[in-house]
């Protein structure tokens, strides 16, 4: 069972993805990241329900199918934000989005 | 009739409430409707009084009567417990008939600032408290009761007393408020440590008298103190006295002869009904104390007396005495001693009355209560001249009126108190209290003549007075007639007190062997 | 029959004052009517009673109570049937309510068993008997009528009202109602045209009820009723007159009550101490047996009589008390004879009298020597008389000479001659009666409503005959004149004191008697002989109007004759009259007759008498002593200040305790006991003060405010983490799970 080869290769993505959200100030690129942390996760998933078993091995799948399906959601809602973002300020440079600012 | 057994006493306490609400829905202005109004409820309670001293069984006067038992706040175990026996009987009906001859004498002269409406409600919502208290046979009733009349004599000195009134009415709000909060405490102690047979905790002061010896000796001792305290002061005992002459020379003529004639019996019920059957080794250990403390009451109250200048002061610090012989008798913790306290509440209560209504109506005539300025009552208004050498008479103990069965038996019992006690300090107590009358005939009769005797004094020598008039006869005669009744058949009052009396002293033959 | 019924009396009475007050104003003798009628009805109801009790037969045996005593102390059972009888009386009283004879002869029975009980040990004890009473057989004496009604209960002791109708009791009875009676008919005329007439006669009423009471009594609380009446009734009838002089009518009548219930504090003690002592009963026959056959401990007895004394010596106007008695003279003469004659001052005397089983065994009368009763006697007999002989007011002659009088009956009691003392007291009533109505009948006719003999009065014998021969007939009584009637009392009551072991006062007593004659010598010499001075000159005196002549004329006549009745060749008919159980039980000796003591008593008479006259028939003038600076001076000065006994309780004990004392005691009250009141309510508002200021304001509140502003204040630091940009917070996150997964990792 190659179960660490797949965790290994899901904590790399995880961590480019992490990096990536944190330090890039594009925010379509930010989005981008988050896919990467999502996907890390979906590798997970899919690679523990096989190691469970293969008759368990649909759980997983099925989990990672509808993390996808939220991933594409949100991308499409961050996308929009992103857009509206955009259009108000003229730039998606992340740092001066900072109204929240206490 | 049976209806009649099962309510009277409920009507007895709440007819007068009714009188209130009446009261309450008339307009301010019509005032000859609430005088009237005031009059048949607090009458129709009277005639209730009748009732249940007409259907009362005095052969059997030891037991409850009229009794009625229902749930009221299950949560604690607190029921609404009233009866009447021959301790609580006398009392209650004294307690109606002042108020009846309350609103009579007020007919025409209301105290200012007049308003008859606010007054009367007032009067009619004491005697709810006072008949309260005489019949509640459950601890939490008796204290509800027992504070309900605080406030409405709260207002009526406050609102209707002389020139001090507002210390006054303070003085005697927290004073007695200082007493029952401690009288409370002791309560829930009863509450929690003298458990009925069924193993309930219980306010009922019949099943907490069956119950209460179990409680030991040294927790007997502390939970009496805060009934004493809560009691004395109602009496009250020296040296808890001082809101009294306040109160008494502040408060208008009716408030002074409700306080005297029947709050002041509060106290010495609650030692009668509750303190001393409940816990008797307590009332044992502390029967030398009290007794003390009363003859030092009576020598004390005396004295003052002999030093105020102002009529109605006086008779105030001579309540002061009097309840020294009644609490005397209570102390010491025998039949003839309890009888006797009981005949003394009645008939101070009697006596008492009368004097402040006296002095009200001398005040009224002469505007001054100044014993140095009045003079020759006797010359301008006979009638009321006689009278008050009467009620002085009748106060100072004289034999063949009511006063000389209070304080003479109280003097006897103190030869010879309860076995648990010291005989030799009371024959000490004896002879300090028969010292006392004395000095009542002192101050009683020094009074009567600065005041009646002589002739007028020249700034009143052509003024007009006015002899007794018509309320005033009505609200008097029963008292007089009464002050000589008692007097010379004393057993119309013996007769019904001392069986249920023997309820009371049993516990000390229990007790002390 | 009367004597059971004896109740009527009183009642009557009673109900003549309750008339008089309601009705007495509306009729045409403004009440006094009623006043007459009914003591016209007690006196003829009196006097059948009298001799009902006289016809009475003679057939209830007393043994002396010392043979009971020692019997019991040898047989136990005897006392324990004692202790039932007692009990059971109670249910014979209650069978007497309706057969009245029936229960008074069970009572009697009970008492032949009581004395039967100790019947079977006589024989050991007679022989002690002997040595006591000189073993002299007791004669057997009338039954007394007793009577019970159920009065009051409390615990188990049913108390019980009653009349107990003896020889006593209606011997004072027939000399009361008689004395009030004169009163009344004397007042009719005396106080004619009275603002308050009609308040006079009801008070005359009520006082005569009084004393009614007190005679019939059967127990010591009824005794208390009518003692404390007749002290209310002198209290009204003294201050009569409340109106005028301005307050020193009242301030008599005040003092009188006042002085007199001083002595009460003694009746109450007395009265409870005897009361537990006598095993829970106010009956006076109990009483008197319970003290003489030694149930009652000496101690408590002995308290028990000393208390009593203070009341008789309070009642009585015994020295140290006495001083208000004269005092009392400011209230209407006719009151004065009534009170100084057969009521309220007797009444001390009667009580000793009545209960003189406990003062016989508590004083030990029997043993001689010396005891308080008759020392308190002996010296009441000389002061006041030494107090009559420096009086300008007739009528305060009349009083000191009451209160030795009254001296001389304590004495008496006190020496053991109790017949002497009360014989003394039915004789004494009579004359001295006499001559207060004599001395009213002066000031009415006489010396216009004045009674200084020293300035208004004087030759009036002419003027006034009737007034004059009867004052002297009185005076010859009082003197102890022979064959009057104060001679044979006093001469029986020397004799009592001198055959009972009390020598000493024996002596006191003639010395008394040689005062009295001396004294009242000096009386009807100032007022009836000599020039007439002042009023008596001016005023055109004459004879008064006969309603008050005649009471003078009959009680003159009785003077006369009253000693006779228990005169010695008259066979002591009053002393055997009178004679009861108590006195039986007591075992008083009886003596005879003796011409050297009555000899000596005359001679004593008559030298006061010739005395008296030596001196004031010498052209002697009250004065000049006044400025006399020698001992005599000194003596004069001491009696005009009546001994500075009135300055001691008036200036000292009364003014000291309403004035320092009381007022003392009143600013204990407001700047002591009221002061920690207050102080506890100042108290109360300073620590109000003090937790709203420092604990509410700068600790609780300061503590809640301190939150606010603690939290507002992290707020502001926590504000810079809030930067607003989401990677630093997806960092912090970041951060936050690194170090929760490394504290699961390490944990």
């Amino acid at each position: 069972m190659y179960l660490m080869q797949f965790l290994v290769l899901a904590a790399f993505l995880f961590c480019v993805g992490v990096y990536g959200v944190l330090v890039r100030k594009n925010a379509v690129l930010v989005l981008m990241s988050i896919e990467l942390i999502l996907n890390s996760v979906n590798i997970n998933l899919v690679a523990l329900g096989v190691y469970r078993g293969y008759d368990q091995a649909i759980v997983g799948q099925v989990f990672s199918l509808f993390v996808i399906a939220v991933a594409a959601a949100e991308v499409g809602i961050g996308l929009a934000i992103v857009l509206l973002i955009y259009r108000n300020r003229a730039s998606i440079d992340l740092s001066e989005v900072d109204l929240m600012k206490g | 009739m049976n209806w009649f057994d099962d309510w009277a006493l409920t009507l007895a306490v709440f007819l007068p409430m009714v009188g209130v609400a009446v009261l309450a829905l008339i307009p301010r202005a019509n005032e000859d409707l609430h005088k009237l109004v005031a009059l048949v409820t607090s009458g129709a309670t009277l005639a209730v009084g009748v009732g249940i001293l007409t259907r009362f069984d005095y052969s059997r006067s030891r037991m409850p009567q009229f009794e009625v038992d229902r749930g009221w706040i299950d949560v604690i175990n607190s029921r609404y417990h009233v009866f009447v026996d021959g301790i609580s009987l006398p009392l209650l009906a004294l307690s109606m008939l002042i108020t009846v001859l309350c609103v009579i004498y007020s007919w025409n002269h209301f105290p200012e600032p007049h308003n008859p409406k606010a007054f009367l409600i007032l009067m009619l919502v004491l005697e709810t408290g006072m008949n309260g208290t005489f019949v509640a046979e459950d601890l939490i009733l008796f204290f509800v009761f027992f504070e309900l009349v605080l406030l409405p004599m709260y207002f009526m000195i406050g609102v209707w007393g002389g020139e001090n009134r507002q210390y006054a009415s303070i003085k005697f709000f927290l004073y007695t408020l200082f007493g029952s909060a401690l009288m409370i405490l002791s309560f829930l102690a009863l509450f929690f440590l003298a458990p009925n047979t069924a193993g309930q905790n219980t306010f009922d002061i019949p099943e907490l008298v069956a119950a209460g010896a179990s409680i030991p000796r040294s927790t007997q001792i502390l939970i009496f103190a805060g009934l004493f305290m809560g009691f004395a002061i109602k009496v009250p005992m020296f040296p808890f006295h001082t809101w009294l002459p306040d109160a008494h020379t502040e408060a208008p003529t009716v408030g002074s002869v409700i306080l005297a004639a029947v709050l002041l019996k509060l106290g010495t019920y609650g030692f009668i009904r509750i303190a001393l059957p409940i816990l008797p080794e307590a009332a044992e250990a502390w029967a030398p104390w009290i007794g003390g403390l009363a003859v030092i009451g009576i020598i004390y109250g005396a004295l003052g007396c002999l030093a105020q200048r102002d009529m109605k002061r006086l008779i105030a610090f001579s309540s002061v005495a009097h309840m020294g012989y009644v609490m005397l008798g209570i102390s010491t913790l025998t039949d003839y001693g309890v009888n006797a306290a009981v005949f003394g509440m009645v008939a101070h209560g009697l006596i008492t009355g009368m004097l402040f209504f006296l002095a009200g109506s001398i005040h009224e005539r002469y505007h001054t209560r100044e014993l140095a300025r009045l003079g020759g009552i006797l010359k301008q208004a006979p009638h009321l001249g006689w009278i008050l050498g009467f009620c002085a008479f009748a106060s100072l103990g004289l034999p063949g009126l009511a006063g000389f069965w209070g304080e003479f038996p109280a003097i006897l019992s103190a030869y010879s108190p309860a076995e648990a006690l010291d005989e030799g300090l009371f024959r000490i107590y004896m002879v300090v209290a028969a010292i006392g009358t004395v000095l009542a005939a002192g101050y009683l009769l020094w009074m009567f003549q600065r005041t009646a005797f002589g002739l007028p004094k020249e700034e009143f020598s052509d003024a007009h007075i006015h002899d007794v008039h018509g309320p005033e006869w009505i609200a008097w005669t029963p008292l007089l007639v009464l002050i000589v009744v008692l007097g010379i058949f004393p057993n119309l009052l013996f007769g019904i007190t001392d069986d249920a009396v023997g309820v009371v002293t049993q516990a000390f033959a229990r007790v002390g062997g | 029959m009367v004597l059971q019924n004896i109740w009527v009396i009183p009642a009557i009475t009673a109900s003549s004052f309750v008339l008089i007050l309601l009705f007495g104003r509306r009729l045409p003798n403004k009440g006094a009517e009623f006043g007459l009628m009914a003591l016209t009805m007690t006196f003829a109801l009196a006097s059948i009673g009298a001799a009902q009790w006289v016809g009475r037969p003679a057939d209830l045996e007393v043994e002396p109570a010392s043979t009971i005593k020692s019997a019991e102390a040898h047989d136990e059972e005897g006392g324990d049937e004692d202790h039932g009888n007692k009990s059971d009386k109670g249910h014979a009283g209650e069978g007497a309510k309706e057969h009245a004879g029936e229960g008074a002869k069970e009572h009697a029975e009970e008492q032949d068993e009581g004395g039967h009980g100790a019947e079977g040990t006589v024989a050991e004890a007679g022989e002690g008997d002997e040595d006591h009473g000189g073993g002299h057989e007791a004669e057997p004496i009338r039954r007394p009528v007793d009577r019970r009604w159920a009065w009051f209960q409390t615990g188990d002791v049913k108390v019980q009202a009653g009349t107990h109708a003896d020889g006593l009791a209606m011997a004072m009875l027939f000399v009361v109602s008689l004395i009030s009676l004169l009163v009344h008919v004397f007042s009719f005329s005396y106080m004619h045209g009275d603002e308050r007439f009609t308040h006079y006669y009801a008070a005359l009423s009520l006082f005569t009820t009084g004393m009614f009471v007190l005679v019939t009594a059967s127990n010591t609380l009824q005794a208390l009723f009518g003692w404390e009446l007749m002290g209310l009734c002198s209290f009204m009838l003294i201050g009569h007159w409340w109106d005028r002089d301005g307050n020193k009518n009242s301030s008599a009548a005040l003092k009188a009550f006042f002085t007199t219930r001083t002595g009460d504090v003694g009746l109450l003690v007395g009265i409870s101490i005897l009361f537990f002592a006598a095993g829970q009963t106010f009956d006076i026959e109990t009483t008197n047996r319970a003290a003489l056959t030694g149930q009652i401990g000496s101690g408590v007895l002995l308290a028990a009589a000393a208390a009593l004394l203070v009341a008789v010596i309070g009642k009585s106007a015994q020295f140290p008390l006495h001083t208000w008695l004269p005092d009392a003279m400011a209230g209407p003469t006719p009151v004065s004879a009534l009170i100084h004659a057969a009521t309220m001052v007797v009444a001390g005397v009667y009580l000793v009298a009545r209960l003189y089983g406990v003062f016989w065994v508590a004083f030990d009368i029997g043993g001689g020597g010396i005891n308080p009763v008759a020392v308190v006697g002996a010296v009441t007999i000389l002061i006041a008389a030494a107090l009559a002989f420096v009086q300008a007011d007739i009528k305060k002659v009349l009083a000191y000479s009451t209160v030795s009088q009254l001296g001389f009956m304590i004495m008496a009691l006190g020496v053991g001659a109790w017949t002497a003392g009360i014989f003394h007291l039915f004789t004494h009533a009579f004359f001295k009666a006499c001559l207060f109505l004599g001395a009213g009948s002066i000031s009415h006719s006489g010396s216009h409503h004045s009674f200084d003999m020293v300035k208004d009065m004087g030759g009036l014998k002419d003027k006034m005959p009737w007034t004059f021969r009867t004052f002297l007939v009185a005076t010859a009584a009082l003197a102890g004149v022979p064959p009057l009637a104060g001679f044979w009392s006093k001469d029986e009551i020397l004799l009592g004191a001198g055959k009972n072991g009390y020598g000493l006062f024996m002596v006191v007593g003639l010395i008394g008697a040689f005062m009295t004659a001396a004294y009242m010598t000096r009386c009807v010499y100032l007022t009836f002989f000599g020039e007439p001075r002042g009023a008596a000159a001016h005023h055109h005196p004459h004879e008064s109007p006969p309603l008050i002549v005649v009471p003078l004329q009959v009680l003159a006549v009785l003077s006369v004759f009253a000693g006779l009745l228990n005169a010695p060749f008259f066979g002591e008919l009053f002393g055997k009259w009178t004679s009861n159980s108590t006195v039986l039980g007591a075992g008083i000796a009886h003596h005879e007759f003796s011409l050297v003591a009555a000899a000596l008593s005359i001679a004593v008479a008559f030298g006061g008498i010739a005395t008296g006259y030596a001196y004031y028939w010498k052209g002697f003038r009250v004065g000049s002593l006044r400025h006399d600076r020698g001992p005599t001076g000194m003596l004069y000065r001491l009696l005009v200040r009546k001994y500075y006994l009135d300055d001691l309780y008036e200036g000292f004990i009364v003014r000291g305790i309403r004035e320092p004392v009381a007022r003392a005691a009143y600013w204990t009250n407001q700047k002591v006991i009221d002061a920690v009141v207050n102080g506890a309510g100042i108290a109360a508002r300073g620590i109000a003060r003090f937790v709203y200021e420092i604990i509410d304001q700068r600790g609780i509140d300061a503590a809640v405010n301190g939150a606010g502003i603690a939290s507002s204040e992290t707020g502001g630091l926590l504000r810079y983490i809030q930067t607003g940009r989401v990677q630093q917070y997806a960092a912090l996150m970041l951060g936050a799970a690194g170090v929760f997964a490394l504290a699961l990792a390490l944990l």
